[in-house]
């Protein structure tokens, strides 16, 4: 263990802890754009400098670790303007639209603008220009609003393995590439677009469908597999407008393109929402209680005539464990066979 | 007389080779067949191509010594070789009229050459000649009868410190890394040279690249380690090649491989080229692109001697610190100590270049005076002009005014005066040279080599490149002074890497000495130098002006109009200022101002 003292209050933590991750513990923030705390360290924006008693110049908390005796300031006017010009530059390469912005109002970099009152930039210039292009159904890659924090990057790489996108070119041409640049094809999970800090990635299925304010937050769990993930549905007039998933649930807020993109069913009108028992060639909706009984009448028949074995299961990836269970426990001891299996066994 | 032994020595360095090096040494190999004095006096007759020996404004440069006689020729073309071989070589009489003059001994004189007394003397592509010289005799004597400790001692006691720039001592590093007990360490020899106007490392690589080895079997040896790597540019493909060789044969000898001197010990030899990226000599992204990732630097701590190359300890050596070490075991740190200052022991290779008479590259004595290296070494500056200033560091660097000429060059004084010593650039700036202009120049090739990663290099040196741009178009704004100091000082406290950290040093050094240059540009719209185009005025000196309609022809834009033997004129809204009219005047009626 270590102690430090950060912005002079004491705190013991382990050797590998950051500053950051120290100052967490304190609830003391500050502020970052390029750091997630699921993913390795990157200390691209450099807003979280801190001064270390001893250290020649500032330190970014993301990727320091910690050292016994060390006397972190995270706050001073120093500081301040040092951030602030860091802010100033990053905005001077974005576009100033946040009035149509879809992200805006859980934008990082609004927030921070917000916090350090940004609205006249000293070092207004050239602003990077490029064609939106991607013809996938999903992400909206919007590479002028990028701040190349790398986040997309590294939640491809270290999370999903996939590793689509990474950094090209140099220098203010720096961007955020595909392979060759050819259009975005890669599984559509949506990390990226879950980790992005501003409007560069969003996802098209829920563009002008409205921002935050006005929409609940429904917590529930992705109904796709058995993996259950928890996910959020952002409901606004009983219409889900998108799907996220925080980082404090089991799956740490992690999700694949089903569980992120796939929710449009929900609202689909060709949804089965009622039984339907096929009466003279044709489905007709009945009733739950009229549809069971028919199932269980017609089991029931089938296996005094035929045996139980001619009776089989078949169950699905999209239940709970729970569910499943109770299925094969139906197949087995209610109906007596082993004839039971489930789509995701092969 | 009786010959005993004739050599000839041509100089196959990338600039020789530039100049017609091989067709020389061809022409020599056939004129000496064919004269019968092979037949006369056999192997004792030899040709060799050999490296760099730092005066490459002279090429082809041939030594030509008959029992250790030698005359140094210059600017020799294969149609020459002919009358040398025949009235110096087998007639004794040297052709005075082609050999090297006073400039060419006084740019030696004041020279010390550690890293360089090989090159231009040994063939690189020899490993007997290098044996020969006593190579790998000092890694042999460590291999057998030396302990790493020892051997890390006599490194600190050398006081070597490392060539690349940033002037660590080499011992130290080396201890750090023996300090940390792993299986696997390793040595990376940096050899990604990439300021503008440097080719220290490329020299030595092509002159000598055996003591570059040496030196990494040392550093291996001390630190214990059994792979090392060069990191060497793919745009030194000569380099390249020579290294190559040099590894192969060190393997076939058995000083590289396994049990290497009879010893224990194992190490091997890889050499990555990087693909042009400058922030790859950045020792963190040098890692990274070994190891097939994009080159971006990371934070530091932890240090590559803790964590480096495939997150084992590693120890990252420039290619000038490793090619002294072979000579400093050979002849003692006590030796090499005796050079240089108290804090900034040996010597430095400097690239010499800019408006300096005798452009080359040269080794120094650390401490040496800026007076010595410029006038007695360089020549003095380029037509009888007046010198401006001494741009040390590259892009990284800063510039010296005139007026500190007796500053004595080493790590302590160069930072001092707001400049550093680098890997070794050295840029003469004359009276012709717009140091807002320069300045500008660094700032781009900074801002273009950024690596993308980090804010402030990335968008900060932009918008710094922008504002130079409008100061040296005449948009300039009094504030803008205020401004490039803001923020270059921003961008140098907050930046990830030494890239970012140093970019702005060529703007601020200039703006502090040479303040009134700026403020010319911005408030009086004009560039002293008469270099920032957009600021010239090109006009007719009506009573010098003959109209012999030199300038109305020379001119691309059509904006001169007049008839003939009456003064032209110039339309200054449709004058491009290319200068063309200046240029061809035989008058001097075009004025410039």
């Amino acid at each position: 263990m270590v102690k430090i003292t950060i912005d002079g209050r004491p705190i013991e933590v382990t050797e590998s802890t950051t500053i950051l991750q120290a100052a967490k513990l304190l609830n003391i923030s500050i502020p970052t754009l390029c750091h997630h705390p699921k993913l390795t360290p990157f200390g691209g924006c450099r807003l979280c400098i801190v001064e270390v008693k001893g250290m020649p110049k500032p330190v970014t908390a993301c990727t320091t670790t910690v050292s016994n005796g060390m006397e972190v300031t995270t706050y001073s006017p120093y500081l301040e303007e040092l951030r602030k010009t860091v802010l100033e530059l990053i905005l001077s390469d974005h576009p100033n639209d946040c009035m149509v912005c879809e992200q805006a109002g859980s934008c990082k970099l609004q927030d921070l603008a917000y916090d350090y009152g940004i609205r006249e930039n000293r070092y207004e210039g050239e602003r990077r220009i490029y064609p939106n292009r991607d013809g996938n159904p999903f992400i909206e890659r919007d590479l002028e609003k990028c701040i190349l924090c790398g986040r997309c990057v590294k939640v491809c790489d270290e999370v999903q393995g996939v590793e689509a996108i990474d950094f090209g070119y140099r220098g203010f041409r720096s961007k955020i590439c595909t392979n060759y640049e050819e259009d975005l094809e890669c599984e559509f999970c949506g990390q990226c677009v879950s980790v992005c800090p501003t409007g560069a990635l969003t996802g098209k299925q829920w563009k002008k469908k409205g921002r935050k304010g006005g929409q609940v937050e429904v917590e529930t769990t992705c109904p796709y597999c058995g993996t259950g993930c928890n996910i959020t549905a952002h409901v606004k007039e009983n219409e889900i407008l998108k799907i996220t998933s925080k980082e404090q649930t089991w799956n740490e807020g992690w999700l694949c393109v089903k569980g992120r993109f796939g929710y449009r069913f929900v609202q689909s009108p060709e949804r089965l929402k009622r039984p339907l028992i096929k009466r003279n060639g044709k489905f007709e909706e009945a009733s739950w209680d009229e549809a069971l009984d028919h199932v269980a009448r017609r089991l029931s028949e089938i296996k005094e005539k035929h045996g139980a074995d001619s009776i089989g299961g078949l169950s699905s990836a999209r239940c709970t464990n729970e569910e499943n269970y109770a299925f094969q426990k139906l197949i087995r001891a209610g109906i007596g066979t082993n004839n039971v299996d489930h789509c995701a066994r092969l | 007389m009786q010959k005993n032994n004739i050599e000839i020595r041509v100089c196959m360095g990338t600039g020789g080779i530039a100049s017609g090096g091989a067709e020389v040494l061809d022409a020599f190999r056939r004129e000496i067949e064919s004269s019968g004095i092979r037949a006369s006096v056999r192997e004792n007759c030899s040709t060799h191509r050999v490296g760099c020996r730092g005066l490459c404004a002279k090429d082809v440069l041939v030594d030509v010594a008959i029992d250790d006689e030698k005359v140094t020729y210059q600017y020799i073309k294969p149609d020459m070789v002919s009358r040398i071989v025949k009235e110096h070589v087998l007639e004794n009489t040297p052709v005075t009229e082609w050999t090297v003059g006073e400039e060419y001994h006084n740019f030696h004189k004041k020279q010390v050459k550690v890293v360089l007394s090989d090159c231009g003397r040994l063939d690189p592509e020899s490993i007997d000649d290098y044996i020969a010289a006593d190579g790998y005799e000092a890694a042999r004597n460590v291999f057998t009868s030396w302990t790493p400790e020892q051997v890390i001692a006599e490194m600190k006691a050398s006081g070597l410190r490392g060539r690349g720039g940033a002037g660590f001592p080499t011992g130290t590093k080396w201890e750090l890394a023996r300090a940390n007990v792993n299986d696997d360490k390793y040595i990376v020899c940096n050899a990604d040279e990439g300021d503008p106007g440097a080719f220290m490392d490329r020299a030595v690589i092509e002159g000598n690249p055996h003591s570059v080895i040496e030196g990494m079997l040392i550093g291996a040896f001390a630190i214990g380690s059994k792979k090392g790597y060069v990191y060497i540019r793919a745009e030194y493909p000569l380099a390249v090649d020579r290294l190559r060789l040099a590894i192969r044969e060190a393997t076939e000898r058995g000083f590289l491989g396994k049990k290497i001197f009879g010893s224990e010990l194992d190490f091997e030899i890889a050499v990555k080229l990087g693909a042009g990226a400058f922030v790859c000599g950045e020792e963190t992204a040098l890692i990274a692109s070994i190891e097939g990732q994009r080159g971006m630097p990371r934070s530091k701590p932890p240090f590559p001697v803790n964590k480096g190359l495939w997150q084992k300890p590693t120890v990252i050596n420039n290619v000038e610190t490793l090619a002294n070490i072979p000579y400093i075991m050979r002849k003692g740190a006590t030796w090499f100590a005796s050079y240089g200052t108290e804090k900034s022991k040996g010597t430095k290779v400097f690239a010499l270049t800019g408006k300096i008479m005798n452009t080359g590259l040269i080794e120094v004595p650390m401490g040496i005076t800026l007076q010595e290296i410029i006038y007695d070494i360089g020549g003095g500056i380029e037509g009888g002009k007046k010198l401006k200033a001494v741009q040390t560091g590259g892009p990284s660097g800063g510039c010296i005014p005139a007026d500190m000429l007796d500053l004595n060059v080493d790590y302590e004084s160069l930072a001092k005066v707001g400049s550093i010593v680098g890997s070794g650039g050295m840029i003469v700036l004359n009276e012709d040279d717009c140091m807002v202009n320069m300045a500008k120049y660094f700032i781009q090739f900074t801002q273009e080599e950024s690596c993308g990663k980090c804010v402030p290099c990335r968008v900060g040196t932009k918008r710094l490149l922008e504002i130079m741009e409008r100061v040296t178009t005449g948009q300039g704004k009094e504030s803008d002074l205020e401004l490039l100091e803001a923020l270059s000082a921003s961008i140098k406290v907050t930046s990830l890497c030494g890239l970012g950290q140093t970019a702005p040093n060529p703007v601020l050094s200039t703006l502090k000495y040479f303040r009134e240059e700026f403020e010319a540009h911005i408030r009086d719209k004009k560039c002293p130098a008469k270099v920032c185009k957009e600021l010239i005025i090109y006009s007719v000196i009506e009573d010098a002006c003959k109209g012999c309609g030199a300038c109305l022809r020379a001119c691309p834009a059509g904006a001169i109009t007049g008839e003939k033997k009456k003064p032209h004129r110039i339309d200054p809204e449709i004058c491009i200022r290319c200068g063309a009219c200046f240029d061809v005047c035989k008058f001097k009626s075009v004025g410039r101002d």
